[in-house]
């Protein structure tokens, strides 16, 4: 028997350090923890920062520039005095970035948005590969005709355009909101964004998981724990679960990208977060009818929903990558 | 949801006189002008705009520039009528020599016929408009067998029609100048002509109409102007209206020259570039309108006139401004006679420093203390508010600010938008419980009676209808007594009959039912091919006396 400190690694372990050796991976990592961080902070930002809240409507309202007070929505400098625009980057804690068209601080509103895009994202994603993961185990595991009914379940959510499906649900749960048993969940209520853009995803994250159980139920120490009589369940549970934990893994980065651009999506088209609260989406939405006046109101949220998306796509490859030697790692036991 | 008619001021900013230059074809562009051709049922501003080129009706407002001072001239009839039997008969006589487009002339039997059609096909305004008429009561029960029996009479010999009341109507005349009172021929058929159009005495008929692509129009070729002021010969021999474009689109296609005007307003984003750029294209007109929260009296917490009032005080109405677009565009509007109107007397009662029974001049600043204090003491903080809005990018801004004032009052607030087509109907309906509705209002002609009575009357509400133009679900007995007053001095005694409608405004805007916000005036902006842009206060620009270059 040898000592514990001369054991080899864990997989997970290794999967860590490899990790640790990817830049890319590291950097992601860092960006999405600012931008994580960055959201959290935002009701401190909107205290102490802004001054202002961020989600009460404030265009005659006036901020102070150098000691001057300077009106929230500008006049426009034109002979007929038509219109009027909001203010633009001050450069200072109040208005950052400017104001949207109900005069409120984009820097806090982007901050607040971030909170709730970040939270459905990542909710959605992980109810997803739940969902997906007991839907792929069961189906792949058990193969048949329960194979078969899944299956040709998940072939039917498939054949729909994923944002005509997220749309078609969006609608109605949002003009209705949702009722199961004795729980409604209201219009506003985030879990419904969140329950929607989960259910969309299930047969893209479904079909990988059930690939891989289809494989590692022929593998030979399946087999094996199947001859020694083991139960199924028992099987399922300590051979085929930690093998495909990794897969699962590798899809729950790519799975957040997809469901933070669906969010935003929805929410665009008044069909995600509902106001007053705000999301990326959203504050895209409220800076479309500012494009030529004041585009930094719907460019900012678009950058950050790109750096993420980036951030989370680069770690997903950096998460294949080292959970490969893992998968590896565990067939040689 | 705004409907269109009436009106007063005239255009403002450069409005160019030139040479008469007929000719040309004329190229318009709208998102969509959504509405059934029919004279007698379409009822949206764009329709009616084109409408007032191609029919007549036995009297109209005149289609020119400037205030409309002395209410609606003879049209199709030759002189307006003097009442007779203490206003309950009206003899009109025909103009001789007008033909429809199909060449045939106007004759009595058609107008007789014109008012039946307007009951068999259900037109909008024909029960409140025309229910005053003897005959119409049985109209209105079997609308299929119409025959306005001893209502409408037409003599050919004299050339005449005589219309019987059942009752004096102050407002008869100015109603019968609503696009909606248009002569058709008297074989016209008694069913919504949709996308086909009777024929008019207009200068310009319809040769085409898609809903979804466009409609074009050509001179009729036997029109002849008998009155300039009521029905001036066109300049453009061709109108081609296209559809489809949004807004944005649509203001760069005028700025490029590719459409001669747009019939949509100039978004928010673009009045900037346009009032730098196009000065010289764009002109802004008054009209009587007003953008008003209507609050439901007979749902929480909009039952207690303490809230009702409170919303009054604590609404920021230059906010409001800033949301259409600043002081060139909107003004603060503290009660529901439009500034300009005849019977308007400035009355803010709900303005700091202001009250009910000692109101200021105009409109200074929110008073949220008072607000605040009548909250507290109707003890419903903390209700749940929907405001239902068009879902409209200026609505839902509107909108939104709304809910910031009534959350800063202790109420939880949320925006319901609603499509802009369905939203006008969906608010006036009291089985849908709508607490709060944002909506706008534009006359259909020029009179007190048309805002505070149309809106606020007991008549007005019909419980679980799409059609109870009384959003409020308001009613007053004795308001309703003061406003009937009004209307029957009038016919007498102009100024003292205007005294009671001012009257009768700052009555309601006692009750409070509803928090009028802004006064808007309209913008118009045409490409470069154009000149002699005539905006008239009623029909708001003239499409036939658009020069083409």
């Amino acid at each position: 028997m040898r000592s514990s400190s001369s054991l080899p690694p864990g997989p997970w372990a290794v999967a860590i350090r490899a990790l640790a050796r990817d830049r890319a991976s590291l950097v992601s990592v860092g960006v999405l923890a600012l931008m994580v961080l960055a959201s959290l902070m935002a009701p401190l930002y909107a205290r102490y920062v802004s001054r202002t809240d961020p989600f009460l409507s404030n265009v005659a309202g006036q901020v102070q520039i150098d000691g001057r007070a300077v009106d929230i929505m500008q006049p426009n400098d034109n002979p007929l005095h038509l219109g009027l625009s909001p203010i633009g980057p001050t450069g200072r804690g109040a208005y950052l970035l400017g104001a949207d068209s109900q005069g409120r601080d984009v820097a806090a509103r982007l901050l607040y948005g971030g909170r709730n895009s970040l939270l459905i994202a990542s909710a959605a994603a992980l109810l997803c590969v739940v969902m997906a993961g007991v839907v792929g185990i069961v189906a792949g595991f058990f193969g048949g005709v329960v194979d078969a009914v899944l299956s040709r379940i998940m072939d039917i959510m498939w054949a729909v355009p994923v944002y005509l499906f997220a749309i078609s649900l969006s609608i109605v749960m949002v003009s209705q909101g949702l009722t199961i048993g004795p729980f409604t969940i209201t219009s506003d209520n985030l879990l419904i964004p969140i329950v929607i853009i989960a259910i969309v995803y299930v047969p893209y994250a479904a079909r990988p998981i059930r690939g891989r159980v289809m494989a590692l139920r022929n593998s030979e120490f399946v087999l094996a724990a199947r001859g020694l009589g083991v139960p199924s369940a028992r099987i399922l549970l300590r051979d085929i679960l930690p093998n495909v934990t990794g897969t699962i893994v590798v899809l729950a980065p790519l799975l957040t990208a997809l469901a933070l651009l669906t969010e935003s999506a929805l929410s665009f088209l008044s069909i995600g977060v509902q106001a007053p609260a705000a999301s990326w989406g959203t504050i895209i939405q409220d800076g479309e009818g500012l494009i030529y006046t004041r585009p930094l109101v719907a460019v900012a949220p678009g950058l950050a929903i790109v750096i993420v998306v980036l951030a989370l796509n680069v770690l997903g490859d950096g998460l294949r990558d080292a959970l490969d030697v893992r998968e590896t790692s565990r067939r040689g036991h | 949801m705004r409907r269109r008619a009436a009106i007063f001021f005239a255009a403002m900013v450069p409005v160019c006189a030139a040479q008469a230059a007929p000719g040309g074809t004329l190229r318009l562009t709208a998102h969509a002008i959504g509405s059934t051709l029919d004279p007698h049922i379409a009822y949206l501003q764009l329709q009616l705009q084109v409408s007032a080129t191609v029919y007549d009706g036995l009297m109209t407002y005149p289609k020119a520039a400037g205030p409309v001072t002395g209410g609606a001239i003879p049209d199709l009839a030759d002189v307006r009528p003097v009442p007779q039997d203490g206003g309950l008969t009206y003899v009109f006589h025909l103009r001789d020599g007008v033909r429809f487009s199909n060449g045939k002339a106007v004759d009595v039997e058609d107008v007789a016929a014109s008012f039946r059609r307007m009951f068999k096909v259900h037109g909008p305004t024909a029960g409140s408009y025309f229910g005053v008429l003897v005959g119409a009561d049985a109209c209105l029960k079997d609308a299929e067998h119409c025959a306005l029996a001893g209502g409408v009479v037409a003599d050919p010999a004299q050339h005449t029609v005589t219309f019987h009341l059942t009752r004096p109507d102050p407002d008869f005349l100015n109603q019968l100048g609503f696009a909606q009172a248009a002569i058709v021929p008297a074989d016209t058929p008694a069913h919504d002509m949709g996308n086909e159009a009777p024929f008019g005495t207009g200068p310009y008929r319809y040769v085409r109409y898609s809903p979804n692509g466009g409609m074009t129009l050509e001179r009729n070729p036997y029109f002849r102007e008998w009155s300039h002021e009521a029905q001036p010969a066109a300049y453009p021999d061709r109108i081609e209206y296209r559809f489809g474009l949004d807004e944005e689109a649509e203001v760069s296609a005028v700025e490029n020259g590719q459409y001669d005007w747009m019939g949509d307003g100039v978004p928010l984003d673009r009045l900037g570039e346009v009032g730098r750029r196009y000065t010289d294209r764009v002109t802004i007109s008054d009209f009587p309108n007003i953008y008003y929260l209507a609050l439901n009296v007979n749902e929480a917490p909009f039952n207690d006139v303490r809230v009702r009032q409170a919303l009054n005080y604590a609404v920021n109405r230059h906010a409001m401004v800033i949301h259409e677009g600043g002081e060139a565009l909107a003004q603060p509007a503290c009660q529901m006679l439009p500034i300009g109107l005849a019977g308007f007397e400035p009355s803010c009662a709900y303005t700091v420093g202001a009250a009910p029974d000692h109101p200021a001049h105009a409109w200074k600043a929110p008073d949220l203390d008072r607000a605040r204090a009548l909250v507290r003491a109707s003890g419903t903080a903390g209700q749940t508010v929907v405001i239902v809005a068009p879902a409209g990018a200026t609505y839902l801004a509107i909108a939104t600010e709304l809910r910031s004032t009534l959350e800063s009052l202790g109420y939880v607030a949320s925006v319901r938008g609603i499509n802009q087509a369905v939203q006008f109907t969906y608010i006036q309906n009291s089985a849908n419980h709508v607490q709060a509705g944002l909506t706008g209002w534009i006359a259909d002609y020029p009179a007190p009676a048309a805002f505070v009575q149309t809106l606020f009357s007991c008549a007005s509400f019909h419980p679980r209808s799409d059609n109870s133009i009384n959003m409020s679900g308001f009613c007053d007995p004795a308001i309703d007594a003061l406003m009937d007053r009004a209307g029957t001095v009038s016919m007498t005694d102009m100024p003292a009959g205007l005294a009671l409608w001012a009257q009768a405004d700052r009555a309601i805007m006692e009750k409070a039912p509803a928090v009028p916000l802004t006064q808007i005036r309209r913008i118009d902006f045409v490409g470069p091919r154009v000149h002699n842009v005539v905006v008239s206060p009623v029909y708001q620009l003239l499409l036939s006396q658009l020069q083409v270059r």
